[in-house]
């Protein structure tokens, strides 16, 4: 079983073929369409910014081959929200899996609020396979500045101001705003879920 | 809702682990990957590697540890200590680093926290500010607190968020070794005011000094090293006890 992690300008790729390796899993980084569209399973990672991260996967048409995969792929934070329709950061236009909008935290009347949220924060609602092992409330380390609103794909809610989605899942395509690998014992079994899908 | 952040600081030189007694759990207390790896297991939210080797095998040595101690904890980590380049960081954070925070070289060249942020994203840039409390102001020191200036703590902090970091971590020269509490007034004053997440340094005794600087100082992480080296205080207690209080915390 081979897990590939997309390679690009934008990922903390290191971080996730660590947290494969400590769950023994053989995994390869890569950015070759055919190695992706071969592997078992597709994870695409991501910190950074949105427009540049989007003009780089679309100058290589890795935009169409990741929105045309048929094994399980996981999005993870930049990754999750590059899934969506559009992001508000430097109005990008992005893959489009989910039909949603990722916009900018804003703080609520005037009041001072911290962007990004840095740090551990508890999801709900959880409902998709990948919970399976995860317990309702569990914390998960969250970085981020934009989030992706709630919608018919949200399968997990965290709050930072408002409720937003926190995991999407939408046929083959799985994806979180927080970083599993990164999450301490809860994180890893979500990967462990998502590895055995 | 997001939690506050417990955080143990190692200091490391020559690749091992300077402070700590052995406890139970790990074979050899100078090895910053068991002793990392036994704080996470025990509910530490993040931890800092704060390197303190001054010879030139620095760069070498720690891109190595850091690579063992991506591989290794399962929680984020910040590395700290003598980084003055972009080169400098993009290494360590292609090792596997979370966060790498940088303090004097920021200073003397503020524009380095503009090319840090643009190049990697404010959220892993860290600044640290070591600060003294005399002639009714606080003020920020460098070089390991040996160097004064003539900066206010409040203005440096606020000029840095300006130009991209994403993080102050407020060491209070004041309180650091005391165990009498954290310095309160001014991890509040940077906290209310700024717009980017504070953790407070110096000063932690007792499990109340944790819960003070939270609920009064309104920090949003706090970091001490050798109440938790010496085995003063043990993370699942301290959590136990600010639950027990109403703060925010993840077990």
């Amino acid at each position: 079983m081979k897990t590939a992690i997309l390679k690009y300008n934008a990922g903390n790729t290191q971080s996730v073929l660590f947290a494969l390796e400590r769950l023994g899993a053989e995994a390869v980084v890569t950015d070759d369409p055919e190695v992706l569209q071969s592997a078992d399973k597709v994870i695409f990672p991501g910190v950074g910014e949105a427009s540049t991260a989007m003009a780089y996967l679309r100058e290589r048409k890795l935009d169409e081959v990741l929105r045309n995969l048929q094994q399980p792929v996981l999005g993870i934070c930049l990754g999750m929200q590059l899934l969506c329709r559009h992001s508000e950061e430097n109005d990008t236009p992005c893959i489009g899996v989910f039909d949603l909008e990722v916009k900018k935290f804003q703080s609520p009347g005037g009041n001072l609020l911290k962007i990004p949220q840095i740090g551990w924060n508890n999801i709900t609602g959880l409902h998709s396979v990948i919970f399976e092992h995860v317990p309702q409330n569990a914390y998960m380390y969250f970085v981020h500045s934009y989030y992706a609103e709630l919608g018919p794909d949200t399968t997990a809610i965290a709050n930072y101001v408002i409720n937003y989605s926190a995991a999407l899942q939408k046929d083959n395509f799985y994806a979180v705003q927080f970083h599993p690998e990164k999450s301490a014992d809860a994180g890893q079994s979500l990967i462990e879920s998502f590895l055995k899908l | 809702m997001l939690t506050k952040r417990i955080i143990p600081c190692l200091d490391i030189k020559d690749g091992r682990t300077v402070k700590g007694i052995n406890f139970e759990n790990i074979r050899d207390a100078g090895d910053p990957v068991e002793l990392g790896a036994l704080y996470a297991a025990q509910g530490a939210d993040e931890l800092v590697f704060l390197d303190i080797t001054a010879t030139n095998e620095r760069r070498k040595t720690l891109h190595e540890l850091v690579t063992q101690i991506a591989k290794h904890i399962n929680i984020p980590f910040t590395v700290g200590g003598g980084i003055a380049a972009v080169e400098d960081v993009s290494v360590l954070l292609s090792a596997g680093a979370d966060k790498v925070s940088v303090n004097t070289a920021a200073y003397r060249n503020p524009q380095l926290l503009n090319d840090l942020s643009k190049e990697f994203g404010s959220q892993c840039i860290v600044l640290a500010i070591d600060t003294r409390f005399e002639d009714g102001d606080w003020f920020v020191y460098l070089n390991g607190g040996r160097v004064k200036t003539d900066t206010r703590t409040e203005d440096w902090a606020r000029e840095a968020v300006e130009r991209g970091a994403g993080e102050i971590l407020l060491t209070s020269m004041n309180n650091d070794g005391t165990k009498q509490g954290f310095a309160l007034d001014i991890t509040g004053r940077l906290s209310r005011n700024l717009n980017v997440p504070v953790i407070a340094s110096g000063g932690a005794g007792t499990m109340e000094h944790f819960a003070d600087v939270f609920e009064k100082a309104g920090a949003d992480a706090a970091l001490a090293a050798s109440i938790f080296h010496y085995k003063e205080m043990e993370i699942p207690d301290l959590k136990n006890y600010l639950y027990q209080r109403g703060v925010q915390i993840r077990f």
